[in-house]
Protein backbone atom coordinates (compact mmCIF):
# COMPACT_ATOMS: atom_id res chain seq x y z
CA UNK A 1 0.00 0.00 0.00
CA UNK A 2 1.92 3.15 -1.10
CA UNK A 3 -0.56 5.30 1.60
CA UNK A 4 -1.50 4.73 4.83
CA UNK A 5 -3.70 7.41 6.83
CA UNK A 6 -4.81 6.47 10.70
CA UNK A 7 -6.23 9.50 12.48
CA UNK A 8 -8.64 10.03 15.24
CA UNK A 9 -9.76 13.96 16.46
CA UNK A 10 -12.02 15.25 18.75
CA UNK A 11 -13.67 18.60 18.05
CA UNK A 12 -16.30 20.25 19.71
CA UNK A 13 -19.82 18.37 18.09
CA UNK A 14 -17.47 16.29 15.66
CA UNK A 15 -15.60 13.16 16.09
CA UNK A 16 -13.16 12.19 13.29
CA UNK A 17 -12.20 8.27 13.21
CA UNK A 18 -10.58 7.26 10.07
CA UNK A 19 -8.55 4.31 9.21
CA UNK A 20 -7.92 3.57 5.54
CA UNK A 21 -4.91 2.60 2.74
CA UNK A 22 -4.83 2.82 -0.88
CA UNK A 23 -2.10 1.71 -3.61
CA UNK A 24 -0.58 3.77 -5.93
CA UNK A 25 -3.13 6.25 -7.95
CA UNK A 26 -5.66 8.64 -7.29
CA UNK A 27 -7.54 7.95 -4.00
CA UNK A 28 -10.15 9.93 -3.59
CA UNK A 29 -11.76 10.90 -0.55
CA UNK A 30 -15.38 11.37 -0.97
CA UNK A 31 -18.41 13.05 1.03
CA UNK A 32 -20.32 15.62 1.94
CA UNK A 33 -19.39 19.06 3.16
CA UNK A 34 -18.45 18.64 6.65
CA UNK A 35 -17.64 14.60 6.49
CA UNK A 36 -14.29 15.32 7.65
CA UNK A 37 -12.67 15.45 4.34
CA UNK A 38 -10.51 18.33 4.13
CA UNK A 39 -9.95 17.59 8.09
CA UNK A 40 -8.13 14.81 6.76
CA UNK A 41 -6.01 15.88 4.33
CA UNK A 42 -4.71 19.04 6.32
CA UNK A 43 -3.57 16.26 9.19
CA UNK A 44 -1.53 14.30 6.81
CA UNK A 45 -0.26 17.77 4.99
CA UNK A 46 0.85 18.65 8.76
CA UNK A 47 -1.72 22.20 8.52
CA UNK A 48 -3.43 20.08 11.40
CA UNK A 49 -2.16 18.01 14.29
CA UNK A 50 -4.63 14.88 15.14
CA UNK A 51 -4.64 14.28 18.93
CA UNK A 52 -3.58 10.26 17.90
CA UNK A 53 -2.55 9.31 14.38
CA UNK A 54 -0.41 7.66 12.13
CA UNK A 55 0.26 8.36 7.97
CA UNK A 56 2.85 6.74 5.68
CA UNK A 57 3.56 7.40 2.17
CA UNK A 58 5.07 4.31 0.76
CA UNK A 59 6.97 3.15 3.33
CA UNK A 60 7.71 6.79 4.91
CA UNK A 61 6.37 7.41 8.06
CA UNK A 62 5.40 11.34 8.20
CA UNK A 63 3.55 10.92 11.97
CA UNK A 64 3.23 8.58 14.17
CA UNK A 65 1.46 10.04 17.60
CA UNK A 66 2.17 7.20 19.58
CA UNK A 67 5.93 7.37 19.01
CA UNK A 68 5.91 11.44 19.55
CA UNK A 69 7.06 11.75 15.99
CA UNK A 70 5.38 14.71 14.10
CA UNK A 71 6.95 16.11 11.09
CA UNK A 72 6.36 19.80 10.48
CA UNK A 73 4.66 20.85 6.93
CA UNK A 74 7.73 22.47 5.26
CA UNK A 75 9.46 18.67 5.97
CA UNK A 76 6.71 16.41 4.88
CA UNK A 77 7.20 16.85 0.98
CA UNK A 78 4.04 16.97 0.39
CA UNK A 79 2.44 18.86 -2.72
CA UNK A 80 -0.96 20.38 -1.58
CA UNK A 81 -3.54 21.92 -4.60
CA UNK A 82 -5.96 24.15 -2.36
CA UNK A 83 -9.48 24.46 -3.67
CA UNK A 84 -8.49 28.69 -3.81
CA UNK A 85 -5.07 28.33 -5.50
CA UNK A 86 -3.36 30.16 -3.09
CA UNK A 87 -0.81 31.33 -5.65
CA UNK A 88 1.52 34.13 -3.95
CA UNK A 89 0.24 36.61 -5.54
CA UNK A 90 3.39 39.20 -5.02
CA UNK A 91 5.44 36.74 -6.98
CA UNK A 92 5.30 36.15 -11.18
CA UNK A 93 3.66 32.37 -12.45
CA UNK A 94 7.50 31.53 -12.86
CA UNK A 95 8.14 32.26 -9.50
CA UNK A 96 5.44 30.71 -8.31
CA UNK A 97 6.30 27.68 -9.67
CA UNK A 98 9.87 27.56 -8.40
CA UNK A 99 8.87 28.09 -4.93
CA UNK A 100 8.81 24.97 -4.19
CA UNK A 101 12.06 24.00 -5.88
CA UNK A 102 13.78 26.54 -3.68
CA UNK A 103 12.96 25.01 -0.79
CA UNK A 104 13.05 21.12 -1.84
CA UNK A 105 15.54 18.45 -1.86
CA UNK A 106 18.88 18.95 -3.14
CA UNK A 107 19.43 15.75 -4.91
CA UNK A 108 18.05 16.47 -8.19
CA UNK A 109 14.48 17.44 -9.09
CA UNK A 110 12.51 14.14 -9.89
CA UNK A 111 10.42 16.52 -11.88
CA UNK A 112 11.31 18.67 -14.71
CA UNK A 113 9.99 22.21 -15.04
CA UNK A 114 9.51 21.84 -18.96
CA UNK A 115 7.58 18.70 -18.82
CA UNK A 116 4.81 20.11 -15.95
CA UNK A 117 4.89 23.55 -18.01
CA UNK A 118 3.99 21.94 -21.11
CA UNK A 119 1.94 19.22 -19.43
CA UNK A 120 -0.31 21.44 -17.77
CA UNK A 121 -0.22 24.06 -20.73
CA UNK A 122 0.91 27.17 -18.76
CA UNK A 123 4.00 28.12 -21.03
CA UNK A 124 2.12 31.46 -22.08
CA UNK A 125 1.56 32.07 -18.29
CA UNK A 126 5.09 32.48 -17.01
CA UNK A 127 5.84 35.88 -16.85
CA UNK A 128 2.33 37.17 -15.41
CA UNK A 129 1.42 37.55 -12.16
CA UNK A 130 -1.41 35.36 -10.69
CA UNK A 131 -4.14 38.19 -10.68
CA UNK A 132 -3.92 38.55 -14.12
CA UNK A 133 -5.28 34.54 -14.14
CA UNK A 134 -8.42 33.08 -15.08
CA UNK A 135 -9.57 30.56 -12.49
CA UNK A 136 -8.79 27.88 -14.50
CA UNK A 137 -5.51 29.04 -15.27
CA UNK A 138 -4.54 29.76 -11.40
CA UNK A 139 -5.47 26.20 -10.78
CA UNK A 140 -2.99 24.36 -13.40
CA UNK A 141 -0.47 26.91 -11.95
CA UNK A 142 -1.12 25.70 -8.27
CA UNK A 143 -0.97 22.00 -9.45
CA UNK A 144 2.61 22.81 -11.25
CA UNK A 145 3.73 24.47 -8.01
CA UNK A 146 2.87 21.43 -6.10
CA UNK A 147 3.90 19.29 -8.21
CA UNK A 148 7.38 20.73 -8.99
CA UNK A 149 8.21 20.60 -5.13
CA UNK A 150 8.70 17.07 -5.77
CA UNK A 151 6.19 15.75 -3.06
CA UNK A 152 6.55 12.26 -2.05
CA UNK A 153 2.16 12.26 -2.19
CA UNK A 154 0.31 15.30 -3.83
CA UNK A 155 -3.21 16.27 -1.88
CA UNK A 156 -5.49 17.96 -3.81
CA UNK A 157 -9.39 19.73 -1.78
CA UNK A 158 -11.69 20.16 -4.12
CA UNK A 159 -9.67 21.71 -7.22
CA UNK A 160 -12.02 22.03 -9.23
CA UNK A 161 -14.93 23.35 -6.51
CA UNK A 162 -14.89 26.88 -7.35
CA UNK A 163 -14.35 26.67 -11.35
CA UNK A 164 -17.49 26.57 -13.58
CA UNK A 165 -18.72 23.42 -16.06
CA UNK A 166 -15.87 24.71 -19.20
CA UNK A 167 -13.23 25.18 -16.86
CA UNK A 168 -13.73 21.62 -15.05
CA UNK A 169 -13.74 20.70 -18.60
CA UNK A 170 -10.44 22.22 -19.39
CA UNK A 171 -8.85 20.77 -16.41
CA UNK A 172 -9.93 17.12 -15.66
CA UNK A 173 -7.70 15.81 -18.94
CA UNK A 174 -4.70 17.69 -17.31
CA UNK A 175 -5.30 15.69 -13.85
CA UNK A 176 -6.38 12.79 -15.66
CA UNK A 177 -2.29 13.03 -17.78
CA UNK A 178 -1.10 13.67 -13.85
CA UNK A 179 -2.56 10.65 -12.80
CA UNK A 180 -0.88 8.47 -15.95
CA UNK A 181 2.04 10.18 -16.53
CA UNK A 182 3.61 10.53 -12.94
CA UNK A 183 4.08 7.77 -10.33
CA UNK A 184 3.21 10.19 -7.85
CA UNK A 185 -0.07 9.20 -5.29
CA UNK A 186 -2.95 11.62 -5.39
CA UNK A 187 -5.43 12.40 -2.21
CA UNK A 188 -8.06 13.74 -4.09
CA UNK A 189 -10.81 15.33 -1.80
CA UNK A 190 -14.24 15.88 -3.66
CA UNK A 191 -17.78 15.70 -3.12
CA UNK A 192 -18.74 15.75 -6.93
CA UNK A 193 -18.90 12.01 -8.14
CA UNK A 194 -18.72 12.94 -11.64
CA UNK A 195 -15.07 14.02 -11.06
CA UNK A 196 -14.43 11.21 -8.56
CA UNK A 197 -15.62 8.57 -11.00
CA UNK A 198 -13.34 10.00 -13.97
CA UNK A 199 -9.81 10.24 -12.10
CA UNK A 200 -10.15 7.87 -9.12
CA UNK A 201 -8.28 4.03 -8.74
CA UNK A 202 -9.53 3.90 -5.10
CA UNK A 203 -11.98 5.77 -3.48
CA UNK A 204 -12.89 6.17 0.11
CA UNK A 205 -16.52 7.44 1.32
CA UNK A 206 -16.78 9.40 4.54
CA UNK A 207 -19.96 10.02 6.54
CA UNK A 208 -19.52 12.27 9.69
CA UNK A 209 -15.90 11.66 10.46
CA UNK A 210 -15.93 7.91 9.61
CA UNK A 211 -15.11 5.58 6.41
CA UNK A 212 -17.93 4.48 5.32
CA UNK A 213 -16.86 2.18 2.03
CA UNK A 214 -13.42 2.03 0.78
CA UNK A 215 -11.88 0.09 -2.14
CA UNK A 216 -11.33 0.06 -6.03
CA UNK A 217 -13.12 2.83 -7.50
CA UNK A 218 -14.72 0.04 -9.91
CA UNK A 219 -16.35 -2.31 -6.89
CA UNK A 220 -17.02 0.93 -4.40
CA UNK A 221 -18.73 2.71 -7.47
CA UNK A 222 -21.52 -0.21 -8.17
CA UNK A 223 -21.65 -1.41 -4.34
CA UNK A 224 -25.41 -0.59 -3.99
CA UNK A 225 -24.47 0.46 0.00
CA UNK A 226 -22.83 3.44 -1.58
CA UNK A 227 -26.42 4.46 -3.16
CA UNK A 228 -27.48 6.48 0.69
CA UNK A 229 -24.01 7.80 0.46
CA UNK A 230 -24.12 9.09 -2.91
CA UNK A 231 -27.47 10.42 -3.67
CA UNK A 232 -29.76 8.18 -6.48
CA UNK A 233 -28.96 10.55 -9.06
CA UNK A 234 -24.86 9.84 -9.03
CA UNK A 235 -24.51 6.68 -8.33
CA UNK A 236 -23.04 4.05 -11.04
CA UNK A 237 -20.61 1.78 -12.18
CA UNK A 238 -17.50 3.31 -13.99
CA UNK A 239 -15.89 0.71 -16.40
CA UNK A 240 -12.98 0.46 -18.32
CA UNK A 241 -13.48 0.13 -21.93
CA UNK A 242 -11.00 -0.64 -25.18
CA UNK A 243 -12.21 1.35 -28.20
CA UNK A 244 -12.76 -0.92 -31.35
CA UNK A 245 -13.80 0.88 -33.87
CA UNK A 246 -15.50 4.13 -34.75
CA UNK A 247 -18.44 4.53 -37.04
CA UNK A 248 -18.53 7.29 -39.43
CA UNK A 249 -21.19 6.74 -40.57
CA UNK A 250 -23.84 6.19 -37.65
CA UNK A 251 -21.41 8.52 -35.32
CA UNK A 252 -21.20 6.08 -32.22
CA UNK A 253 -18.09 3.95 -31.30
CA UNK A 254 -17.81 0.59 -30.52
CA UNK A 255 -16.03 -0.60 -27.46
CA UNK A 256 -15.11 -4.16 -25.77
CA UNK A 257 -15.82 -4.71 -21.86
CA UNK A 258 -15.67 -7.97 -20.17
CA UNK A 259 -19.15 -8.65 -20.43
CA UNK A 260 -19.50 -8.08 -24.50
CA UNK A 261 -19.54 -4.94 -26.55
CA UNK A 262 -20.65 -1.50 -25.96
CA UNK A 263 -22.17 0.95 -28.25
CA UNK A 264 -21.94 4.47 -27.32
CA UNK A 265 -22.34 7.81 -29.13
CA UNK A 266 -18.85 9.13 -30.75
CA UNK A 267 -15.78 8.85 -28.53
CA UNK A 268 -12.69 11.02 -29.46
CA UNK A 269 -10.22 7.92 -28.90
CA UNK A 270 -8.07 6.23 -31.12
CA UNK A 271 -8.59 2.70 -31.38
CA UNK A 272 -6.95 0.25 -29.29
CA UNK A 273 -7.12 3.32 -26.20
CA UNK A 274 -8.80 2.48 -22.93
CA UNK A 275 -11.08 4.77 -21.75
CA UNK A 276 -13.66 4.96 -18.40
CA UNK A 277 -16.92 5.16 -19.00
CA UNK A 278 -19.75 5.77 -16.22
CA UNK A 279 -23.01 4.29 -16.31
CA UNK A 280 -25.65 5.70 -13.97
CA UNK A 281 -27.63 3.50 -12.33
CA UNK A 282 -30.52 4.84 -12.55
CA UNK A 283 -30.09 4.93 -17.17
CA UNK A 284 -29.85 1.08 -16.96
CA UNK A 285 -32.87 -1.28 -17.37
CA UNK A 286 -33.55 -4.73 -15.95
CA UNK A 287 -34.75 -7.78 -17.74
CA UNK A 288 -34.87 -11.50 -17.08
CA UNK A 289 -35.15 -12.33 -20.90
CA UNK A 290 -33.40 -11.03 -23.58
CA UNK A 291 -35.17 -8.65 -25.29
CA UNK A 292 -35.34 -8.64 -28.90
CA UNK A 293 -36.77 -5.48 -30.90
CA UNK A 294 -35.51 -3.23 -28.63
CA UNK A 295 -34.00 0.48 -29.90
CA UNK A 296 -31.95 0.17 -26.73
CA UNK A 297 -28.14 -0.82 -28.34
CA UNK A 298 -26.86 -2.55 -25.06
CA UNK A 299 -27.83 -5.79 -23.69
CA UNK A 300 -25.28 -7.17 -21.69
CA UNK A 301 -25.58 -10.21 -19.99
CA UNK A 302 -25.37 -10.24 -16.17
CA UNK A 303 -26.14 -11.81 -12.81
CA UNK A 304 -27.63 -10.15 -9.67
CA UNK A 305 -25.14 -9.85 -6.79
CA UNK A 306 -27.01 -8.03 -4.43
CA UNK A 307 -29.85 -5.84 -3.52
CA UNK A 308 -30.11 -2.91 -1.08
CA UNK A 309 -33.02 -0.97 -1.04
CA UNK A 310 -34.13 2.23 1.22
CA UNK A 311 -37.44 3.44 3.03
CA UNK A 312 -38.17 4.42 -0.61
CA UNK A 313 -39.77 2.91 -3.75
CA UNK A 314 -36.50 2.18 -5.03
CA UNK A 315 -33.87 -0.49 -4.75
CA UNK A 316 -30.40 -0.83 -5.48
CA UNK A 317 -29.01 -3.80 -7.73
CA UNK A 318 -25.60 -4.93 -7.58
CA UNK A 319 -24.98 -6.70 -10.50
CA UNK A 320 -21.81 -8.95 -12.35
CA UNK A 321 -21.38 -7.98 -16.17
CA UNK A 322 -19.03 -10.29 -17.20
CA UNK A 323 -15.69 -9.23 -14.73
CA UNK A 324 -16.99 -5.75 -14.02
CA UNK A 325 -19.53 -4.74 -11.53
CA UNK A 326 -22.46 -2.89 -12.79
CA UNK A 327 -25.05 -0.78 -10.58
CA UNK A 328 -28.66 -0.71 -11.56
CA UNK A 329 -31.41 1.46 -9.57
CA UNK A 330 -35.32 0.19 -10.05
CA UNK A 331 -38.04 -0.07 -8.12
CA UNK A 332 -38.51 -2.70 -5.51
CA UNK A 333 -42.37 -3.56 -7.66
CA UNK A 334 -40.46 -4.13 -10.60
CA UNK A 335 -37.92 -6.07 -8.46
CA UNK A 336 -40.29 -8.29 -6.85
CA UNK A 337 -42.30 -8.78 -10.21
CA UNK A 338 -39.10 -9.80 -11.91
CA UNK A 339 -38.49 -12.03 -8.49
CA UNK A 340 -34.48 -10.52 -8.44
CA UNK A 341 -32.52 -12.09 -5.71
CA UNK A 342 -28.41 -12.93 -5.28
CA UNK A 343 -27.82 -15.53 -8.14
CA UNK A 344 -30.35 -14.41 -10.69
CA UNK A 345 -29.68 -13.89 -14.09
CA UNK A 346 -30.68 -11.25 -15.78
CA UNK A 347 -29.92 -8.66 -18.74
CA UNK A 348 -28.71 -4.93 -18.29
CA UNK A 349 -29.97 -2.53 -20.82
CA UNK A 350 -28.27 0.83 -21.56
CA UNK A 351 -28.98 3.29 -23.59
CA UNK A 352 -26.15 4.70 -25.81
CA UNK A 353 -27.45 8.53 -25.71
CA UNK A 354 -27.57 7.61 -21.83
CA UNK A 355 -23.75 7.87 -21.50
CA UNK A 356 -23.07 11.64 -21.55
CA UNK A 357 -19.65 12.73 -23.02
CA UNK A 358 -18.56 14.27 -19.83
CA UNK A 359 -18.69 10.44 -18.26
CA UNK A 360 -16.35 9.29 -20.52
CA UNK A 361 -12.85 10.06 -19.61
CA UNK A 362 -9.40 9.06 -21.28
CA UNK A 363 -7.63 6.03 -19.17
CA UNK A 364 -4.00 4.58 -19.85
CA UNK A 365 -3.28 1.38 -18.22
CA UNK A 366 -0.67 1.04 -15.70
CA UNK A 367 2.64 -0.93 -16.81
CA UNK A 368 3.35 -1.74 -13.10
CA UNK B 1 20.54 76.93 1.34
CA UNK B 2 21.02 80.27 1.54
CA UNK B 3 17.85 81.83 2.57
CA UNK B 4 18.16 79.72 6.04
CA UNK B 5 20.80 81.47 8.70
CA UNK B 6 23.15 79.11 10.16
CA UNK B 7 21.49 78.68 13.32
CA UNK B 8 18.45 77.62 11.33
CA UNK B 9 19.67 75.43 9.05
CA UNK B 10 21.29 73.42 12.04
CA UNK B 11 17.96 72.82 13.59
CA UNK B 12 16.83 71.52 9.94
CA UNK B 13 19.71 68.92 10.04
CA UNK B 14 19.49 68.25 13.66
CA UNK B 15 15.44 67.28 13.24
CA UNK B 16 16.32 65.14 9.74
CA UNK B 17 19.14 63.07 11.74
CA UNK B 18 17.27 62.38 14.58
CA UNK B 19 14.14 61.59 12.70
CA UNK B 20 16.08 59.29 10.29
CA UNK B 21 18.02 57.24 13.05
CA UNK B 22 14.59 57.34 15.27
CA UNK B 23 12.65 55.60 12.36
CA UNK B 24 15.72 53.46 11.17
CA UNK B 25 16.14 52.20 15.01
CA UNK B 26 12.54 51.62 15.90
CA UNK B 27 11.72 49.52 12.74
CA UNK B 28 12.85 46.40 13.50
CA UNK B 29 11.20 46.94 17.26
CA UNK B 30 8.05 48.20 15.40
CA UNK B 31 7.18 44.75 13.31
CA UNK B 32 8.40 42.65 15.74
CA UNK B 33 5.91 44.09 18.09
CA UNK B 34 3.15 44.54 15.41
CA UNK B 35 4.12 40.45 14.97
CA UNK B 36 3.49 39.61 18.48
CA UNK B 37 0.21 41.56 18.23
CA UNK B 38 -1.20 40.59 15.43
CA UNK B 39 -0.36 36.66 15.55
CA UNK B 40 0.82 35.95 18.79
CA UNK B 41 -0.87 34.52 21.80
CA UNK B 42 0.04 35.10 24.85
CA UNK B 43 -0.16 36.07 28.67
CA UNK B 44 0.06 39.78 29.18
CA UNK B 45 -1.11 40.84 25.01
CA UNK B 46 -3.16 43.68 26.39
CA UNK B 47 -0.18 44.47 28.63
CA UNK B 48 1.40 44.70 25.40
CA UNK B 49 -0.85 46.74 23.44
CA UNK B 50 -1.58 49.06 26.23
CA UNK B 51 1.95 50.14 26.86
CA UNK B 52 2.78 50.33 23.24
CA UNK B 53 -0.36 52.79 22.76
CA UNK B 54 0.29 54.79 25.77
CA UNK B 55 2.61 57.68 24.47
CA UNK B 56 -0.39 58.18 22.24
CA UNK B 57 -3.07 58.81 24.78
CA UNK B 58 -0.84 60.40 27.46
CA UNK B 59 -0.04 63.83 27.37
CA UNK B 60 4.03 64.11 25.66
CA UNK B 61 4.90 65.84 28.70
CA UNK B 62 4.20 63.11 30.47
CA UNK B 63 6.06 60.62 28.37
CA UNK B 64 9.10 62.49 28.34
CA UNK B 65 8.85 63.26 32.02
CA UNK B 66 9.01 59.47 32.52
CA UNK B 67 11.66 58.96 29.87
CA UNK B 68 13.64 61.28 32.05
CA UNK B 69 13.48 59.66 35.19
CA UNK B 70 14.32 56.48 33.56
CA UNK B 71 16.84 57.27 30.75
CA UNK B 72 18.44 60.27 32.73
CA UNK B 73 21.97 59.77 33.76
CA UNK B 74 21.04 58.85 37.55
CA UNK B 75 17.56 56.60 36.11
CA UNK B 76 17.91 53.25 36.40
CA UNK B 77 17.92 52.07 32.98
CA UNK B 78 19.90 55.49 31.78
CA UNK B 79 22.79 54.95 34.21
CA UNK B 80 23.04 51.15 33.34
CA UNK B 81 23.35 51.62 29.91
CA UNK B 82 25.99 54.18 30.36
CA UNK B 83 27.66 52.07 33.05
CA UNK B 84 27.77 49.02 30.33
CA UNK B 85 27.80 50.75 26.80
CA UNK B 86 28.47 54.28 27.48
CA UNK B 87 25.44 54.94 25.90
CA UNK B 88 24.18 58.70 27.09
CA UNK B 89 20.18 59.78 25.91
CA UNK B 90 20.20 62.78 28.48
CA UNK B 91 20.76 66.44 26.86
CA UNK B 92 21.96 64.79 23.82
CA UNK B 93 20.91 64.45 20.17
CA UNK B 94 20.03 60.64 21.10
CA UNK B 95 17.85 61.65 24.04
CA UNK B 96 15.17 63.14 21.08
CA UNK B 97 16.00 60.55 18.86
CA UNK B 98 14.52 58.25 21.74
CA UNK B 99 11.85 60.77 22.56
CA UNK B 100 10.68 60.89 18.72
CA UNK B 101 10.98 57.47 18.75
CA UNK B 102 8.49 56.29 21.57
CA UNK B 103 5.94 59.33 20.37
CA UNK B 104 6.11 57.41 17.13
CA UNK B 105 6.02 54.03 17.85
CA UNK B 106 2.19 53.29 18.37
CA UNK B 107 1.48 55.32 15.25
CA UNK B 108 4.17 52.92 13.33
CA UNK B 109 3.09 49.52 14.83
CA UNK B 110 -0.66 50.33 14.19
CA UNK B 111 0.37 50.57 10.42
CA UNK B 112 2.13 47.14 10.48
CA UNK B 113 -0.24 45.49 12.86
CA UNK B 114 -3.28 45.89 9.82
CA UNK B 115 -0.84 44.87 7.09
CA UNK B 116 -0.23 41.77 9.02
CA UNK B 117 -3.60 41.33 9.56
CA UNK B 118 -4.56 41.51 6.12
CA UNK B 119 -2.47 38.75 5.42
CA UNK B 120 -4.06 35.33 4.70
CA UNK B 121 -2.40 32.77 6.59
CA UNK B 122 -3.75 30.48 4.04
CA UNK B 123 -0.71 31.72 2.47
CA UNK B 124 1.89 31.20 4.59
CA UNK B 125 0.64 27.36 5.40
CA UNK B 126 1.01 26.93 1.53
CA UNK B 127 4.68 27.87 1.53
CA UNK B 128 4.93 25.52 4.38
CA UNK B 129 3.69 22.52 2.56
CA UNK B 130 5.99 23.64 -0.50
CA UNK B 131 8.65 23.50 2.45
CA UNK B 132 9.85 26.58 3.82
CA UNK B 133 9.67 26.86 7.35
CA UNK B 134 8.89 29.58 9.40
CA UNK B 135 11.32 31.85 9.18
CA UNK B 136 11.54 31.78 5.67
CA UNK B 137 8.05 31.58 5.32
CA UNK B 138 8.06 34.92 6.80
CA UNK B 139 10.96 36.24 4.99
CA UNK B 140 9.97 35.54 1.40
CA UNK B 141 5.77 35.47 1.51
CA UNK B 142 4.64 37.26 4.71
CA UNK B 143 7.33 39.85 4.28
CA UNK B 144 7.20 41.16 0.80
CA UNK B 145 3.10 41.39 1.54
CA UNK B 146 3.46 43.46 4.33
CA UNK B 147 6.11 45.58 2.60
CA UNK B 148 3.85 48.68 1.86
CA UNK B 149 2.41 48.47 5.75
CA UNK B 150 5.49 48.49 7.06
CA UNK B 151 6.84 51.71 4.64
CA UNK B 152 3.70 53.21 5.92
CA UNK B 153 4.44 53.00 9.28
CA UNK B 154 7.94 53.88 8.50
CA UNK B 155 7.05 57.35 7.45
CA UNK B 156 3.85 57.84 9.57
CA UNK B 157 6.92 57.53 12.47
CA UNK B 158 9.20 59.60 10.50
CA UNK B 159 6.61 62.66 10.26
CA UNK B 160 5.78 62.24 13.55
CA UNK B 161 9.05 62.55 14.60
CA UNK B 162 9.35 65.71 12.92
CA UNK B 163 6.96 67.23 14.27
CA UNK B 164 7.80 65.95 18.35
CA UNK B 165 7.76 68.65 20.92
CA UNK B 166 6.57 68.47 24.06
CA UNK B 167 8.52 64.77 25.31
CA UNK B 168 11.99 66.30 23.43
CA UNK B 169 12.00 69.53 25.27
CA UNK B 170 10.99 67.79 28.56
CA UNK B 171 13.23 65.18 27.98
CA UNK B 172 16.64 67.02 26.62
CA UNK B 173 15.68 70.04 26.80
CA UNK B 174 16.33 72.58 23.68
CA UNK B 175 20.09 72.81 23.24
CA UNK B 176 20.93 74.84 19.92
CA UNK B 177 22.97 71.99 17.71
CA UNK B 178 22.11 69.56 20.16
CA UNK B 179 18.38 69.08 21.21
CA UNK B 180 17.21 72.35 19.09
CA UNK B 181 14.69 70.40 16.67
CA UNK B 182 12.51 71.60 14.14
CA UNK B 183 9.89 72.53 15.98
CA UNK B 184 11.45 73.80 19.12
CA UNK B 185 13.21 75.89 17.59
CA UNK B 186 10.51 77.58 16.28
CA UNK B 187 9.14 77.83 19.46
CA UNK B 188 12.14 79.49 20.66
CA UNK B 189 12.62 81.79 17.72
CA UNK B 190 8.84 82.46 18.49
CA UNK B 191 9.99 83.84 21.99
CA UNK B 192 12.72 85.89 21.28
CA UNK B 193 11.59 89.59 19.66
CA UNK B 194 12.10 89.87 16.00
CA UNK B 195 12.70 86.03 15.63
CA UNK B 196 9.21 86.20 13.45
CA UNK B 197 10.90 85.75 10.10
CA UNK B 198 13.13 82.88 11.41
CA UNK B 199 10.06 80.93 12.79
CA UNK B 200 8.57 81.86 9.49
CA UNK B 201 11.19 80.27 7.25
CA UNK B 202 11.13 77.02 9.38
CA UNK B 203 7.41 76.47 9.26
CA UNK B 204 7.56 76.96 5.29
CA UNK B 205 10.50 74.22 5.76
CA UNK B 206 7.93 72.12 7.66
CA UNK B 207 5.49 72.11 5.63
CA UNK B 208 7.64 71.02 2.39
CA UNK B 209 9.20 68.22 4.15
CA UNK B 210 6.00 67.42 5.82
CA UNK B 211 3.69 67.24 2.32
CA UNK B 212 7.26 65.53 0.67
CA UNK B 213 6.72 62.98 3.03
CA UNK B 214 3.72 62.27 1.95
CA UNK B 215 3.60 62.13 -1.60
CA UNK B 216 6.16 60.34 -1.20
CA UNK B 217 4.64 57.76 1.06
CA UNK B 218 1.73 57.85 -1.30
CA UNK B 219 3.54 57.15 -4.74
CA UNK B 220 5.54 54.25 -2.82
CA UNK B 221 2.23 52.68 -1.93
CA UNK B 222 0.37 52.92 -4.96
CA UNK B 223 3.01 51.74 -6.84
CA UNK B 224 4.00 48.23 -3.98
CA UNK B 225 0.11 47.63 -4.27
CA UNK B 226 0.30 47.68 -8.24
CA UNK B 227 2.98 45.16 -7.86
CA UNK B 228 1.23 42.34 -5.90
CA UNK B 229 -2.20 42.89 -6.26
CA UNK B 230 -2.34 43.13 -10.20
CA UNK B 231 -6.23 42.57 -10.11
Amino acid sequence: MSLEVRLSHAFPGFTLEVDFAAPDGVTALFGRSGSGKTTVINAVAGLLRPAQGRVAVNGTVLLDTARGMVHPPHRRRIGYVFQEGRLFPHLSVRQNLAFGQWFGPRDGAAVETDRVVEMLGIGHLLSRRPGLLSGGEKQRVAIGRALLSSPRLLLMDEPLASLDEARKTEILPYLERLRDETRIPILYVSHAMAEVARLATTIVTLHEGRVGLSGPAGHVLADPRVVPEIGVREAGAAIEARVVSHDAVGGVTELAISAGRLVLPHIDAPPGSTVRVRIHAHEVILATEKPSAISALNILPATVTSLSGGDGPGVAVGLLAGEDPMLAHITKRSATALGLAPGTPCFAIVKSVAVARRDIGSFETRHA
Amino acid sequence: MDWLSPEEWMAVRLSLRVSFWATLISLPFGVLTALALARGRFWGKSLLNGLVHLPLILPPVVTGYLLLILFGRRGPIGSFLEDTFGIVFAFRWTGAALACAVMGFPLMVRAIRLAIEAVDPKLEDAAGTLGANRLWTFAVVTLPLILPGILAGAILAFAKAMGEFGATITFVSAIPGQTQTLPTAIYAFLQVPGGEASAMRLVVVSIILAMGALLVSEAVARRVAKRIAAR
